[in-house]
């Protein structure tokens, strides 16, 4: 991506995620989200004189799932190390965090853009407590003369999952972001909702004059919660350093901020001011030991991912798009899939999932997940039309009393009597009563308009209250009419 | 002078120590003979030792994802010096 | 006079009915009411809750039920170990009206013993020296000549066992904390092995040394109580599951053939020629009783105090940065959030704990981590190596607990480094992480001295063995203090 006409971007991406254990890293408190202000806490998460940290095995489960849907290599041996700061919303003044021993090293994933595939790498992933919330008097912190805080998700388990500086636009940062979230929604390790601040974004942005060898002095920019807000801070960042450059002056390395509200990036900290961790091992929790067992294990129950999942689903006949599509979401994908195994039909279904389906849910603002409409109800509704119980566009209709009434569509076709005719004898009486009431129409058909016989399919249609069988009808139709 | 004057404030800075101008020049002294007296550690030859940060070889010391007993919001802000609905209250924070 | 007696002994008067818990804590606490305001050992008395817990023993001994060895027993705890409801403080300011929610995991076993809490006692704030005049609240007096100090950081805790004010007490040991108390009052101090008593509940020092451990009168009470507290705890990971045995089991006297080693650098220019005479003498005992005693080395010691105090000091800084206003404590109001860290730190800590943490800070920073943190670090393995080498060829290790004995008020709190040189003998071994055990060992200008034997981790045992065979063979453990300057044989009053 060129920057005013001289300069070219790098960027490199870190992403924390919340993971979706029950209980928080180094504690039994609950992880739910919500819950009244510090009532999900304990003596450990508090950090209070005397508690000790115990490791949550499942985080440890989680973060070598999440490394090896990344490609990434599980190290053999990793340890915790504390991260000191001051800070109201850290409950013991440091973070325990990895610093030189990451549980994840190595990975990467593909990302498409405009055609073009290319590969991010992924430098490492590293399990960490998240801190707690922080609630200012005022609009803004620098507004409030003072502030609250709420340890509910101090302890809450974070993998940190940091890339190369691979990127060079931000279509591949949003490409990279938005595949790095639909893998780990795949793996279920964190329940992805951005919404909820379950994903957060630190994006290092720099730029350097076209074809430029060493990198240029680089900004990071924390804690944005939405693709939109990335989109919207890169473009913000890549120009305000571009005016900087312009001026002849050197981009000033530090920490920057991003206000939503004026739409801009502001100094956090700068260089001078950055912290000095001072990392030293964990010396309250012993180093882990990761063999290769207990990675296989693991590996074993990893999911399928997204691009597997896509071509199992292009061998059946659908198109990239709508593989692409029906795999957007894990839960979408999985519906797709359990209806798939009652009506083997993967081009019809993919059309009604991505069709009414999709669109039955959107308008309710409904979640998959909490569809009223189960796989086996959709699959038998297909089914319907398979056999030609149902028209195409009743069954529309029908799905839509499905999703109202969580009835079945046998269930409502019966009690509707909507039952699609398929009567010969039926639909040609009242072919003869339409041909007789239309002769205009019939006049014209015959005269070339064959336009004509799309109204008198109408009026029989209409006659049937939609009921008749569209193709028969034609077919009737143009029988008689002959 | 192993640690400056500038040294001590940055370090008292860092740990968060509002010192007196006595007490820097007092830290400045004393933390200048102990950190000569530590330089003897130099003398020894640890390029192929392995540090230690266990006392005990212990490893992989994990618990299970079982919801515990928390604290209630009581018990929570029981000592707190600013409680308020439920809330740990602190002065203004500045981006720093 | 009943509070003079050990646990042991008190649980004979209890299982025989000859005196009630009530009887026996309300004797306790006569005693403390009496001459605790000279001695100043403890920081809490809590009268009403101990009467009670002695009323629910007294109900069980009139039920005839089976008495535990501890139940009933009115003991102290070093108040840096969490009681919940009861003040904790830490002897410091930061901490002086903080009431934790919940027991450590000592407090939470010794209450399961049926054990009596009589109060938490003094000590140096934070655990940060070695005489408990870093305490804020008060100098807590050595019973043997009340113008010299107890040592530290346990000094109350020493203290109660030594006057009489309680029948034992848990202190802690980071770097010789229980080890050299119990030595200047003429006590029985044990520091276990790294992992053998949990730390949860213990306010931290230095996460990767600190150990809880007895203080009591005699060798058989030490064992009594490490049997109470000891053992793995699923809420500390550092914790240890070992197969703990019955320590008094090892009570036997009996060493012959065990092979004792003498590290002469434990015996250099820095130790007072009286305290060496004495600890010689105690040798030559160990000698006749048939120990195979010679010389060995560990030739990394000099070395030890430079890896403790940074090592110890990094870690600490660490561990006392929650201390900032925000969720207990102290709090010195302030505009915004930094003056307030800055000034609550400022004004809540005493200064052996700002000029550790300080130390500590420097320790870990950009740029000194290598040179200082990292080396200490790789030194420690060292030191470790070197206790390893020596355990091949010898069962224990023998050298003063301290190179003096206790110093008056105020001679070492001028220069920091030479009290930190002090813990010479002591600090060793927490880098190692081995167990060791202070036993009285004479008297050196009529203050005690006490003299240590290392193990090997997780061998408490054979240090039991040892100290018991020289406890019953010698009639240190038999003296007490009068607090009037005369040394009285124990039961007299």
């Amino acid at each position: 991506m060129v920057v005013a006409d001289k300069y070219e971007m790098v960027c490199g991406v870190e992403v924390h995620v919340e993971l979706q254990t029950k209980t928080k890293i180094f504690c039994g408190c609950t992880t739910e989200f919500g819950g009244e202000q510090n009532t999900h806490v304990c003596p450990v998460c508090l950090g209070m004189p005397g508690a000790l940290p115990v490791l949550n095995r499942e985080v440890v489960n989680y973060a070598i799932k999440a490394g090896l849907a990344l490609d990434c290599e599980i190290a053999e041996f990793s340890k915790f190390d504390r991260k000191n700061y001051f800070y109201p919303d850290l409950s013991k003044n440091y973070q325990t965090s990895q610093f030189d021993l990451p549980i994840c090293l190595k990975g990467g994933l593909e990302i498409e853009v405009d055609g073009e595939k290319k590969w991010i790498g992924i430098t490492r992933a590293h399990m960490e407590e998240d801190a707690g919330k922080l609630v200012h008097s005022g609009e803004t912190i620098s507004t409030s003369n003072e502030s609250s805080v709420d340890y509910n998700r101090a302890g809450v388990p974070l993998l940190e999952i940091v890339s190369e500086p691979d990127m060079c636009s931000i279509p591949e940062v949003l490409a990279y972001l938005e595949k790095l979230v639909q893998i780990l929604e795949y793996t279920e390790v964190s329940d992805c909702r951005l919404e909820q601040g379950s994903v957060r974004f630190d994006v290092n942005v720099s730029l350097r004059r076209i074809g430029a060898t060493t990198l240029g002095i680089r900004t990071e920019t924390k804690n944005l919660n939405s693709f939109n807000s990335v989109r919207r801070c890169m473009e913000y960042e890549v120009a305000r350093q571009a005016r900087v450059l312009n001026a002849g002056e050197n981009v000033v390395q530090e920490t920057r901020t991003w206000d939503e509200g004026q739409g801009i990036t502001l100094t956090l900290r700068s260089k001078e001011e950055a912290h000095d961790y001072r990392y030293f091992p964990e010396p309250d929790l012993p180093p882990l030991v990761i063999d290769r067992g207990w990675v296989e294990r693991i590996r074993k129950i990893l999911p399928e991912l997204p691009a597997a999942r896509r071509t199992r689903l292009q061998a059946l006949g659908l198109s990239a798009y709508d593989a692409t599509v029906i795999t957007q979401a894990k839960a979408m994908a999985d519906f797709f899939d359990e209806t798939l195994a009652y009506y083997g039909d993967a081009k019809t279904l993919a059309n009604w999932v991505m069709g009414d389906v999709t669109r039955l849910l959107n308008t309710n603002q409904c979640s998959v997940l909490d569809s009223p409409i189960s796989a086996k109800q959709l699959a038998e509704l297909l089914e319907l039309i398979n056999k030609g119980t149902l028209s195409g566009k009743i069954a529309k209709s029908v799905l839509e009393e499905m999703y109202s009434t969580g009835k079945d569509a046998g269930t409502i076709v019966k009690e509707k009597g909507l039952a699609q005719i398929s009567d010969e004898g039926a639909l040609l009486g009242i072919i003869d009563d339409v041909i007789a009431a239309n002769p205009q129409s019939v006049e014209d058909y015959r005269a070339g308009k064959d336009k004509a016989i799309g109204f008198l399919v109408g009026q029989i249609m209409k006659a049937t209250k939609g009921q008749a069988n569209p193709g028969l009808v034609n077919q009737l139709l143009k029988g008689k009419l002959a | 002078m192993t640690i400056s004057r500038e040294d001590v404030e940055y370090v008292a800075a860092l740990a968060r120590l509002e010192l007196t101008e006595p007490e820097i020049q007092e830290y400045t002294e004393q933390l200048n003979s102990i950190l000569d007296y530590a330089a003897m550690l130099e003398r020894l030859d640890t390029d192929d030792v392995v540090p230690t940060a266990h006392a005990v070889p212990l490893h992989n010391v994990m618990r299970e994802d079982q919801v515990g007993p928390s604290f209630n919001q009581e018990k929570a802000l029981r000592n707190a010096p600013d409680g308020e609905e439920g809330f740990f209250r602190v002065p203004k924070i500045s981006l720093t | 006079m009943m509070i003079g007696k050990s646990v042991s002994e008190l649980h004979e008067l209890l299982v025989h009915k000859d005196v009630s818990s009530t009887e026996l804590t309300k004797a306790y606490l006569e005693r403390i009411h009496t001459v605790d305001p000279e001695l100043k050992a403890y920081l809490t008395v809590i009268e009403d809750q101990a009467l009670a817990q002695a009323a629910d023993v007294d109900r069980k001994i009139a039920q005839n039920e089976v008495l535990g060895t501890l139940e009933g027993i009115p003991m102290a705890l070093k108040d840096n170990m969490c009681t919940e409801d009861v003040r904790t403080s830490c002897a410091s300011k930061m901490l002086e009206n903080f009431i934790p929610s919940f027991n450590a995991t000592v407090t939470d076993r010794l209450r399961a013993a049926g054990t009596i809490l009589l109060g938490k006692v003094n000590m140096d704030e934070f655990a940060m020296g070695s005489s408990t005049e870093n305490s804020y609240f008060a100098k807590t007096r050595n019973p043997w000549d009340l113008e010299y100090v107890p040592g530290g950081s346990s000094g109350g805790a020493a203290v109660a066992v030594a006057a009489d004010e309680a029948a034992f007490s848990l202190g802690s040991d980071t770097g010789g904390s229980i080890r050299q108390p119990a030595a200047f009052c003429g006590v029985v101090g044990m520091k276990p092995t790294y992992g053998a008593v949990s730390r949860f509940g213990l306010i931290a020092y230095a996460s990767s040394l600190d150990q809880i451990g007895p203080l009591t009168k005699i060798v058989r009470d030490s064992a009594l109580v490490l049997n109470a507290i000891a053992g793995y705890d699923p809420r500390d990971s550092t914790s240890v599951a070992y197969e703990k045995p019955d320590y008094t089991k090892f009570l036997v006297n009996d060493i012959k053939g065990l092979r004792i080693g003498i590290p002469r650098e434990y015996y250099g220019e820095g130790i007072d020629p009286d305290v060496a005479k004495g600890i010689q003498s105690g040798i030559q005992s160990l000698i006749d009783l048939g120990a195979e005693v010679s010389e060995c080395s560990l030739p990394h010691t000099e070395y030890a105090i430079p890896a403790y105090y940074l090592i110890a000091t990094a870690e600490a800084s660490s561990n006392l940065a929650r201390y900032d206003g925000v969720r207990y404590g102290y709090r010195a109001e302030s505009e915004d959030v930094l003056g307030m860290f800055k000034t609550t730190r400022a004004e809540g800590f005493g200064p052996e704990v700002k000029r550790r943490i300080m130390l500590g800070t420097y320790a870990l920073s950009s740029g000194y981590y290598d040179a200082y943190y990292l080396k200490a670090q790789k030194v420690r393995t060292l030191i470790k190596q070197d206790f390893d080498k020596a355990f091949e060829k010898f069962d224990v290790l023998l050298s003063p607990t301290a190179p003096t004995p206790a110093f008056k008020f105020g001679e070492k709190s001028a220069n920091p480094l030479a009290m930190y040189l002090s813990d010479i003998t002591t600090v060793p071994i927490n880098l190692a992480g081995i167990p060791a055990i202070s036993i009285p060992a004479g008297f050196v200008n009529g203050m005690p001295i006490g003299m240590q034997l290392m193990g090997k981790a997780f061998d408490e045992g054979t240090l039991y063995r040892v100290a018991y065979t020289f406890e019953q063979n010698t009639h240190y453990h038999t003296l007490k203090p009068s607090l009037s300057g005369e040394v009285l044989a124990r039961g007299s009053r």
